[in-house]
């Protein structure tokens, strides 16, 4: 097992690094640099700024040295740290990471959490009670948390606590708390913004959950170990949480994988409609005004976290399932 | 236990259970009755949908989604002298559960399926054990270890902490028996338990199951379709036909003196594959369509993040054998004996590392199947096709019978339109199917129709060589006789050539002229199928032979004769 997560270790490293240069040569293709994005942004608010200064930006950043020169700096930056500078907004990446990244992990940590959480009961109700009255129920509410747009239920959460309770649901914390220390009071402030943003990131996920679960558990049903199970005199609630469930709770413990990137992508349109302190909404930034380093660090730590992510579930696989995890030992 | 012997421990009087399928209802079952005794095993017999596992499971009240309509199913305790009508319990009730796997056990056909693949073997019997029983976690653990030994699983200490997956078929199934018997039931019941498994290994379970019978003196209710296994463990017998009993009582009286023309049928069936007349060989003489030469073939050891394991599998060892023109050729092993991979290296799947197999094609050239570049035209795959052995899985579930039968015809270019549909109508009624069924999806068909589609499709482009890989090994009695029939027609239509792999040597008799025996990658021994039944030389095919239960009860070749009653 050591073996297997050190390779899998040095796996990562390597594909990283491919990563990187994949990453450097998207970020340079557009026409253009930060520069002439942010000349273009200050002549077209009526502006304008003297060649003196542009020079002078241009080597300040060093955006006239070759590609490969650029690329060189910034590989050798990140392996001691330096992630470099973001053009837009003024501050090392890596503060701008340390800032935010509290926030995007708390949020999609708790989507996940409120996921599983109704996914598992409501997935597994489904399945044994299929096209009962709660089955179509679950479905038709499934359905609707599929179909129906993050930004728009967002708008929607919006509008509603706005006009019938008053409230502003936008960000994480109140102005107040902002830049306050942690205590109680920010703690119960951060409570009360956090649930818009859970609600609308865990409904689709949630729904998507308990299909799978579902579905997966409508195979192992009618197998016969759980026959066997209850022809031990087992009752037959508890036979299908420890057999059929357990064994079909395999595709949810891979969700694993794919949440961890997620901290970044999933919740863009919602992070920013909600105005939410946390990664997504700066990559959108970045990406628009060509802030390369910004941008590379960002698509690059997606990178890492979706192969942690699938190492992580890898390994809770084989935790959880003993075919898997004596598969891997070579063992028939 | 002969003081507990031949008592009546269930009872059960005018069972009838039904399905309620939207507004209608099947009758699954319909007045059945019969008792069960201690010490006896009672036999029910009949094909699939006959209703004997709806039976098993009524028994133990677990028949969701069906309904038990009425009849009453009396469990005496007879220690106690008191008695429970199963039928008339909450099917999830205290009073059930006090009664299943405690009095009442039950073993299944699929032993992979029917243990949980997550928990170890130990788990699964240690649960059964502390439902039951005031024991500790040490204790029950100590039973479970010592119920692995009851059933001769070497090794229990260890066996006790593998999980089912690393377990054979046979040994599974023992540890199913485990299972079972922990708490020492009044009645096992055995619904199909070695259908699945190799003849021998078949013997094996059905004299541990008898053993541990004669030491627990229980009652056994064992299912099966097989006739042969019917005529070696049953007393008596019960023949069941569309949800009801159409013969019941003794087994010699069942087998020499059967009332119902339903088990007549049954037992004719089985007998004409036992004494099929030996008849005259093909073929012989001309130049062999197939010649296999010394093929050697060593599956490369399993490579894992450990470096490699081991030296691989000898997996064809040498093998050597003609197939002539128009001729049947059998050939027959327990499981990993290699037959499949013999198929399969005809097929060009795998090449073997040394040896040669050559095949003389229409067109009169030889073509070497042990190397990829034979296969490169495919021609070879236009002159030999496959029928496989699970008419489920090996058809398209979402595929017409039309676009199933047409595909071969279509891929290599030879019909489309019309003239498609027409081919693929006669060859539906070439293997008794109505062209009408063409629309259809294999699931609207039984398991014996399928296989007919299957046949129909290996034989749409007109073969010279079939390949037969179990092609009839999961089918019932009666239906397998009818495949093996429609393949003997077609052999002699088509002047087919036929490959006949099969676990069950039961068959060979009836369907093969000549047939080879494999072990372990080898090819032991070589002769006509008459030969290798009634006079086999080599000591593995004398094994296999003696294992095969032959349907009549006064000639037992496994347990002890019947007891004059």
């Amino acid at each position: 097992m050591t073996a297997y997560i050190l390779r899998r270790l040095v796996a990562i490293v390597l594909t990283l690094l491919a990563l990187s240069v994949v990453v450097f040569v998207v970020i340079q293709l557009p026409p253009g640099d930060f520069v002439t994005s942010y000349i273009a942004r200050i002549s077209g608010s009526g502006e304008s700024i003297d060649q003196a200064t542009i020079d002078a930006l241009r080597a300040q950043y060093r955006l006239d040295d070759p590609v490969i020169v650029q690329y060189w700096a910034w590989l050798k930056g990140m392996l001691v740290g330096d992630f470099g500078f973001s053009f837009e907004m003024k501050r090392p990446v890596s503060e701008i990471f340390a800032s935010r990244i509290g926030n995007s992990l708390a949020v999609e940590m708790l989507a996940v959490i409120v996921m599983w959480s109704v996914a598992i009961p409501i997935g597994i109700y489904s399945a044994v009670y299929q096209y009962s009255i709660g089955d179509y129920f679950a479905t038709i509410i499934g359905f609707l948390g599929l179909a129906l747009p993050n930004f728009l239920f967002a708008l929607v959460l919006m509008y509603i606590s706005y006009v019938w309770f008053g409230v502003t649901i936008t960000g994480l914390y109140s102005p107040e708390y902002m830049n306050a220390h942690w205590s109680l009071a920010k703690f119960l402030d951060f409570c009360s913004h956090v649930w818009a943003p859970v609600l609308v990131i865990s409904t689709a996920g949630s729904a998507q959950l308990i299909r799978v679960l579902r579905a997966n558990l409508l195979d192992e049903l009618n197998k016969p170990y759980v026959l066997t199970a209850r022809a031990k005199g087992l009752k037959k609630s508890k036979v299908i949480l420890r057999y059929p469930a357990r064994v079909a709770m395999n595709p949810l413990i891979s969700v694993v994988g794919w949440v961890l990137p997620t901290v970044i992508s999933s919740s863009f349109v919602t992070a920013i409609v909600l105005n939410l302190p946390t990664l997504s909404p700066i990559l959108l930034r970045a990406l628009l005004s060509q802030d390369m380093y910004l941008a590379g660090a960002l698509i690059l730590f997606m990178g890492f976290l979706t192969m942690m992510g699938t190492l992580i579930s890898d390994i809770l696989l084989a935790w959880v399932d003993p075919r898997i995890r004596l598969g891997m030992a070579g063992a028939n | 236990m002969p003081g507990k012997d031949n008592q009546t421990v269930l009872q059960v009087t005018g069972l009838s259970v039904d399905f309620h399928l939207g507004k209608a209802t099947v009758h699954a079952i319909e007045d059945v009755s019969f008792d069960l005794r201690t010490g006896r095993t009672t036999c029910f017999v009949g094909e699939s949908g006959s209703g004997k596992s709806v039976t098993a499971r009524a028994v133990m009240n677990i028949v969701e989604p069906a309904v038990i309509r009425e009849g009453t199913i009396t469990l005496f305790d007879l220690e106690e002298g008191e008695e429970l009508n199963i039928a008339a319990l909450d099917a999830d009730g205290p009073k059930i559960r006090a009664v299943r796997g405690a009095r009442i056990a039950m073993i299944f056909q699929e032993p992979m399926s029917s243990l949980s693949p997550v928990h170890t073997i130990g788990q699964q019997i240690i649960e059964a054990i502390m439902l039951h029983q005031q024991v500790d976690k040490k204790e029950a653990r100590k039973r479970a270890i010592d119920a692995l030994a009851a059933v001769h699983i070497r090794d229990p200490e260890s066996a006790v902490d593998r999980y089912p997956f690393e377990y054979s078929g046979g040994m599974r199934q023992r540890a199913m028996i485990a299972m079972a018997l922990a708490c020492e039931p009044d009645v096992l019941i055995a619904d199909e338990p070695t259908t699945a498994l190799d003849v021998t290994t078949q013997a094996e379970i059905l004299k541990l199951i008898r053993e541990l019978q004669d030491r627990f003196g229980m009652a056994v209710m064992f299912i099966t379709h097989d006739m042969g296994v019917v005529a070696e463990v049953a007393d008596d017998v019960i023949v069941m036909y569309k949800g009801k009993v159409v013969e019941h009582g003794q087994v010699v009286q069942v087998f020499h003196n059967p009332q119902a023309s339903y088990t007549r049928q049954l037992i004719n069936a089985s007998l004409g594959l036992e004494e099929a007349p030996a008849r005259p060989v093909h073929g012989q003489r001309e130049k062999p369509l197939i010649s296999a030469r010394n093929v050697s073939l060593n599956f490369p050891p399993q490579r894992s993040w450990l470096g490699s394991k081991g030296s691989g599998v000898l997996a064809l060892d040498d093998v050597s054998f003609d197939l002539y023109p128009g001729e049947i050729l059998g050939i027959v092993g327990e499981s990993g004996s290699g037959k499949t991979t013999l198929g399969r290296v005809l097929m060009g799947r795998y090449q073997p590392q040394t040896g040669t197999a050559h095949f003389s094609d229409r067109d009169g050239n030889s073509r070497d199947l042990t190397s990829r570049d034979s296969f490169r035209d495919k021609q070879v795959y236009r002159e030999i096709r496959m029928i496989f052995q699970d008419p489920n899985s090996s058809l398209n579930p979402r595929m017409t019978v039309e676009q199933i039968i047409g595909e071969p015809l279509t891929v290599a270019g030879l019909a489309k339109g019309k003239d498609l549909r027409e081919r693929v109508a006669k060859l539906l009624s070439r293997v008794g199917l109505s062209p009408g069924m063409m629309e259809r999806y294999p699931h609207a068909f039984s398991g014996g129709q399928r296989q007919r589609i299957g046949i129909a499709r290996a034989i749409a482009l007109d073969p010279r060589v079939v390949i037969a890989d179990e092609a009839t090994s999961a089918l019932d009695g009666s239906i397998r006789a009818q495949i093996l029939d429609l393949l003997l027609e077609l052999r002699d239509e088509l002047d087919l050539s036929i490959i006949f792999i099969a676990h069950d040597i039961g068959v060979v008799r009836y369907f093969c002229d000549r047939v080879a025996v494999m072990n372990s990658g080898k090819i032991v021994e070589t002769g006509t199928a008459h030969q290798i039944c009634d006079n086999p030389q080599n000591d593995y095919t004398r094994k296999l032979i003696a294992a095969v239960p032959r349907p009549d009860p006064l000639k037992r070749k496994l347990m002890p004769p019947v007891a004059a009653e």
